[in-house]
């Protein structure tokens, strides 16, 4: 017979996972209103992939497939990759990246819970350094290919023969501001371009408020806690202000950059990853503007675009240093310690 | 010539610096480590049984300490024993050899004291003086002082004296280890 | 409106209480036999004092309180006493443990009952030993002897926990609506006995009819009833402190040192029974629920098997077990035929339909929703990994003690992971070789004594036969003692042939040599007595005086002995020296003395012969280790005493045994106390022995 206590919530991992996935939804939707069906299609090949890779690992690890293939976390990190990745990317590059993710970012460290780095990024990060070409060929938002266009194009990598490259994509806004910021070229110019759409990138800053609204879904949820989003986009929100302050000629503003790129999918989803975060409040903090100001320094002076990935990546790596150093003192703590002190 | 100069005196310098700095450090932040002898003293068990073949622990210890025995010699103190050692010393773990006897559960010595002719024998062999009595008396083990080395038990000329296993009692009862059922149950 | 504060995290559990909380308290039958178990409370098991076949009545004493930190037990109705021994009792272990089965005659004819009707007179001291021989302990589940929670003058709050937050619970519900009055009544002893500044009953605001009973039963005192909100572990007696007064008291510190005592309700009921109506604790109340005919509260008589409670519910055939206690902290009861002690508080039938088991464990995925619901504002997720990976230090360091097991983080987990059962494990280990390293530290402590023993014998030994080469005389002695004797006795017949005889050249030659054999043994003597003593162990040094003065004071025995052929009797008792308890070793110093005292005066009083108490009673010392050895080195001079004193052909001197440092447990103290005691005895009879072929 078990041992107390015999009550228990009955919240399951799944049931967590599964929640994260449905709060992807709005943003999927969004996505695909905005690049089109392109998107399904790097999910659907990141799941299977994901799916098969985690299987294989766990009958390699002698472990069983069942219970871990239903907890779903194989599947939100195929999912999160997938839309991380360039909706029209060819299609061997997601799998192979989703591949990366679940085998080295996940299952080589044990599996689920014990991976030190979210394997998400991992992946996005291999295929970033390895891929570069492949990886800076965003679609263009509302393009002209048909969805049995992308089909081919993500298949076959064949265009329509009235298409060109250049037609159906585009550097990412972070690429084509980074690029074309110069002195004689402020940032509010480069960002008058149709590119830039209102705040963030046109089309993309909607999908940004869909990932908004799946986070907002996981905090009423208690899913997520809020300290690592809001420690997150503050600190990004306020370096980006004070350099905007600073010099507006180089530096754009805090909407721009809390809009662009992966901001909102790594503050609602990324940091929020439990297994690679810290795990009190104030180390979720530490956290959260840790992210937040490297995303912002390597956008601004690092080489890469955008920076996401490379900032959870190196926070990941900080976090049994965070943890081990803001464990909140326990009930009592503080009398006990001066008690001892009188003494 | 020059340069070559200038980057020896820099280098000095800083030699000199930085030495100053550890030595400093060494002073300043020293530990007071008990030697090593102790150390491993205190995860020795201390029934001075010498089974390990050293009359008592700290011989033992010593013996472990300057490299003439091996950690794997003495069978009170179980695997978790050699385990400490081995992480203490920073050596791999080893099982116990083949020969080598094998733990037992914790017992203690018991005098059948109807037989007892009082030689005093057991008292000497005794390495804790957990026994008590006198020449031609009736002799007794402080059971909470035995601590089992069973060094008693072939002096006794009339073989009067038993090793009684220790059971567990509800105040010496532990928890056991749980286990968590994540291999679900095939039907 | 009183302002209350929060703990962190807490949870609301499914409560199940409208199960058992409807109806009124009821008595079951009574049962044919009782199985009373004598370790009801924390601290030392009660000592039986019933012999098997013995009659007893009702609220007759069958165990007594053995120690300070103990309770007794008392009949709970009237019959025969059939058994006295090991039996199943409701404990995780499953094992058995003393249990005084009583066979119930059916009329439950009471002992007289024995109030304590000046109370108020009456110092706190003579009120709590009255308390601790009624048995009263706490009932809210730690059954801590309430004796001890009172020995406070001065207190600020006193809080009286009524929360019951622990889901199925009733029986305190039911307890504060039928007999709000005796509560009160105890809650104002209590308060009275503390000298509590304030008094607050703190209720769970889901008991609404308890509240209101309180509250109009407070009317006119200066009690306050606090209705608290609904989270569990809200009846969690820190928790409680905290909502109640703001005040978080640590792990490892008192309530009292920061002004607050908490009694369980059922508590104070108990101890107003006692103190007023003097009725010891025979019952108690207890929820019986789950999967029966009939749930509810009944008031059981202490040691009935929970067998017969089942039945008499009519428990249904879902059933496939029985929790003790509540669902979050209770434990699965190994052996229906177990009695009910004073910590059962609740009985629940369980199966899958009413508590389905968790899903499969799956790996923590450090989510923190652990974190948030612990009371204890622990990390319970490292709490876990440590226990799990048997890294008890990093987990000691984690704060592991400061759990309180309220299972809390295990019922929020997503990963179901049955997070306390690490940690009752861990802790469990922790104490284990808590246990074990002490027992180990007192073994070399004692091996080193005996190793430095046998060292000092050594050079002892070579001394005197330096001394004995350095002196032309015939030898003062390897065993220089014995070998004196015997040529002062050979000189001794040699000089009574004299007398007899003409003195002839060869008497007196004898003579001579006798008169210089005597003055070579006092010569050797007085060296030996004059040679410093050795270098030794800090400690041991003054030890070692002591053992030098004793080894002096037998030598002089002897000689008398010698001289006069007396017997000689060498008690040596060395008081235990206690750990912790110097009161207790001062006691049984005094006892130790007051023995060896009596040894002497009655050898004293046969003959002329000395006792040579080895060693004085030396204040005790918390520092076991020192003890030990001192013990043991009194030990040893009392041995070689013994020894020198049969060497004089003499009567032999029983060394009593230098008992071992008392460890916490009073019992094995009070063995060694007999022991020296028999010992003592038989020292006194051999003295006799000895004494009587004297003319
Ligand atoms: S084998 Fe016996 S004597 Fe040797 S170290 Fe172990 S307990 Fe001590
Ligand atoms: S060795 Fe045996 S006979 Fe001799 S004293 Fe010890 S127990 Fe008694
Ligand atoms: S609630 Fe469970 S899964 Fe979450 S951190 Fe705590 S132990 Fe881990
Ligand atoms: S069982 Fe311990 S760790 Fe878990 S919630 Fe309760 S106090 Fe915290």
């Amino acid at each position: 017979m078990m041992y107390a206590p015999y009550l228990a919530r009955p919240t399951t991992v799944s049931t967590v996972m599964f929640k994260v996935l449905a709060a992807l939804l709005p943003a999927i939707a969004t996505s695909v209103w905005v690049f089109g069906v392109g998107v399904l299609v790097q999910l659907a090949l990141a799941s299977v992939t994901a799916l098969v890779t985690e299987a294989l690992m766990l009958r390699a690890r002698a472990v069983p497939v069942a219970p871990f293939l239903k907890d779903g976390s194989a599947l939100l990190t195929a999912w999160l990759l997938a839309l991380s990745m360039p909706p029209l990317g060819v299609w061997w590059l997601i799998v192979v990246a989703t591949a990366f993710a679940i085998v080295f970012g996940k299952q080589l460290y044990g599996g689920l819970g014990n991976n030190p780095f979210n394997p998400a990024m991992v992946g996005f990060a291999m295929a970033i350094v390895a891929f570069p070409a492949q990886m800076a060929a965003w679609g263009i938002p509302h393009g002209p290919l048909s969805a049995l266009d992308q089909l081919g194009w993500i298949f076959a990598r064949e265009l329509p023969a009235h298409l060109t490259l250049d037609a159906i994509s585009s550097a990412t806004p972070l690429d084509y501001l980074k690029t074309h910021i110069a002195p004689d070229m402020s940032a509010t110019q480069v960002m008058a371009s149709p590119l830039f759409g209102h705040f963030g990138g046109a089309g993309s800053e909607w999908v940004a408020f869909a990932y908004v609204a799946g986070g907002l879904y996981l905090l009423q949820q208690k899913v997520i806690a809020w300290h690592t989003p809001v420690a997150m986009l503050g600190a990004l929100g306020l370096i980006a202000a004070l350099m905007h302050l600073a010099d507006p000629w180089y530096y754009s503003g805090a909407p721009f950059h809390l809009a662009a790129g992966a901001t909102m999918l790594a503050a609602f989803f990324i940091v929020t990853d439990p297994v690679s975060a810290p795990v009190s409040a104030r180390g979720r903090l530490i956290f959260g503007a840790g992210v937040g100001v490297l995303v912002y320094v390597i956008r601004v002076f690092g080489g890469y675009p955008d920076a996401a990935a490379f900032s959870v990546l190196l926070m990941n790596i900080a976090t049994p240093l965070i943890d081990r150093y803001t464990r909140p003192p326990s009930f009592g703590a503080a009398n006990r310690k001066r008690k001892e002190k009188s003494r | 010539m020059n340069i070559l100069l200038t980057a020896l005196g820099v280098m000095a310098v800083l030699a000199i610096l930085l030495g100053a700095i550890l030595g400093f450090a060494s002073v300043r932040f020293r530990v007071d480590a008990d030697p090593l002898v102790d150390q491993i003293d205190a995860i020795l068990p201390q029934t001075q049984c010498g089974q390990c073949g050293h009359p008592g622990c700290r011989p033992y210890a010593e013996a472990i300490a300057s490299g003439e025995a091996d950690i794997n010699q003495c069978p009170p103190g179980g695997e978790d024993g050699i385990r400490k050692l081995a992480e203490l010393l920073g050596v791999d773990f080893k099982p116990f050899d083949g020969d080598a006897a094998e733990p037992k559960p914790k017992s203690v010595a018991r005098i059948d004291e109807a037989t007892c002719i009082g030689c005093t024998l057991c008292i000497q062999a005794c390495p804790v003086d957990a026994i008590v009595g006198a020449a031609k008396q009736m002799h007794t083990v402080i059971e909470s002082e035995c601590t089992g080395c069973e060094l008693c038990l072939a002096p006794c000329p009339v073989d009067c004296i038993r090793m009684v296993p220790l059971g567990t009692s509800v105040e010496t009862w532990k928890w056991r280890y749980p286990v968590i059922p994540i291999r679900t149950i095939k039907a | 409106m009183r302002q209350l504060y929060r703990f962190h995290g807490g949870i609301h559990p499914p409560e199940f209480k409208e199960l058992s909380n409807g109806t009124p308290i009821v008595s079951p039958p009574l049962p044919a036999r009782l199985v009373v178990p004598v370790s009801q409370h924390l601290g030392a098991p009660a000592k039986p004092c019933v012999a098997v076949g013995e009659a007893v009545l009702k609220g007759q004493l069958i165990a007594c309180a053995d120690g300070r930190v103990s309770a007794a037990v008392h009949a709970p109705t009237s019959g025969r006493v059939v058994a006295v021994g090991e039996a199943d009792v409701a404990h995780p272990s499953g094992l058995l443990q003393t249990c005084i089965s009583i066979e119930t005659d059916g009329l439950d004819a009471w002992i007289e009952k024995t109030p304590l009707p000046n109370w108020q007179e009456a110092d706190n001291e003579t009120v709590r030993a009255f308390l601790r021989d009624m048995g009263v302990v706490g009932q809210g589940g730690a059954v801590f002897p309430t004796a001890l929670k009172l020995g406070v003058s001065h207190l600020d709050t006193l809080i009286v926990n009524g929360a019951e937050c622990e889901p199925f619970i009733s029986c305190d519900d039911r307890l504060m609506r039928e007999r709000a009055q005796e509560i009160v009544e105890g809650v104002r002893i209590a308060g009275t006995l503390t000298g509590a500044r304030e008094m607050l009953i703190g209720v769970e605001d889901n008991k609404p009819e308890a509240i209101a009973a309180l509250t109009a039963a407070c009317a006119g005192t200066p009690i306050e009833v606090v209705s608290v909100p609904t989270l569990y572990p809200s009846g969690g007696a820190k928790q409680l402190i905290r909502i109640l007064t703001g005040k978080e008291v640590p792990h490892g510190m008192r309530s009292t040192d920061f002004g607050v005592q908490c009694f369980n309700v059922g508590t104070l009921y108990s101890l107003k029974r006692a103190i007023v109506d003097g009725e010891p604790v025979i019952s108690r109340i207890v929820t019986l629920t789950g999967e029966l005919e009939r749930c509810g509260n009944a008031e059981v008589l202490l040691g009935t098997p929970v067998e017969h409670l089942l039945a008499w519910a009519g428990v249904n055939t879902r059933c496939d077990g029985v929790i003790v206690g509540g669902p979050m902290m209770g434990f699965p009861l190994e052996s229906r035929v177990a009695g009910v002690g004073k910590a059962v508080n609740c009985l629940i039938a369980r199966s899958d339909t009413l508590l389905p088991p968790r899903p499969p464990a799956m790996p923590c995925i450090r989510c923190g929703a652990c974190a948030d619901a612990c009371p204890a504002q622990l990390q319970p997720m490292e709490l876990y990994w440590h226990a799990k990976a048997r890294e008890f230090g990093p987990a000691q360091e984690a704060n592991l003690f400061d759990c309180i097991e309220c299972g809390a983080c295990s019922y929020v987990c997503p990963s179901q992971l049955p997070l306390v059962d690490f940690y009752k494990f861990a802790k469990d280990e922790i104490w284990a070789a808590e246990r074990d390293k002490k027992a180990a530290d007192r073994a070399r402590a004692r091996h080193e004594f005996r190793q430095f023993r046998i060292e000092r014998d050594k050079t002892e030994k070579a001394e005197r036969l330096a001394a004995r080469a350095a002196t032309p005389a015939p030898a003062a002695t390897p065993d220089a003692a014995k070998a004196d004797a015997i040529r002062a006795a050979m000189a001794k017949a040699a000089e009574r042939k004299a007398d007899v005889a003409p003195p002839t050249e060869d008497a007196k030659r004898a003579a001579i040599k006798a008169a210089m054999a005597r003055a070579a043994a006092k010569k050797a003597e007085q060296q030996d007595a004059g040679t410093p003593p050795k270098p030794a162990l800090d400690d041991a040094k003054r030890a070692a005086i002591e053992a030098a003065m004793a080894r002096a004071a037998a030598k002089k025995a002897e000689q008398q002995g010698t001289a006069t052929s007396e017997a000689e009797a060498v008690p040596a008792p060395a008081p235990k020296p206690a750990i912790d308890d110097t009161k207790r070793a001062a006691i049984e110093a005094a006892m130790a003395r007051a023995a060896a005292k009596k040894a002497e005066q009655q050898s004293t009083a046969t003959s002329e012969a000395e006792a040579v108490p080895a060693s004085a009673p030396k204040p005790a010392i918390d520092d076991a280790k020192r003890a030990a050895i001192e013990a043991a080195m009194a030990r040893a001079a009392a041995r070689k005493a013994e020894q020198q004193g049969a060497a004089a052909a003499e009567a032999e001197a029983a060394p009593a045994p230098a008992p071992k440092p008392a460890i916490d447990d009073a019992k094995r103290a009070a063995i060694e106390a007999a022991m020296a005691r028999a010992a003592a005895k038989k020292a006194e009879r051999e003295a006799q022995k000895g004494q009587d072929p004297q003319p």
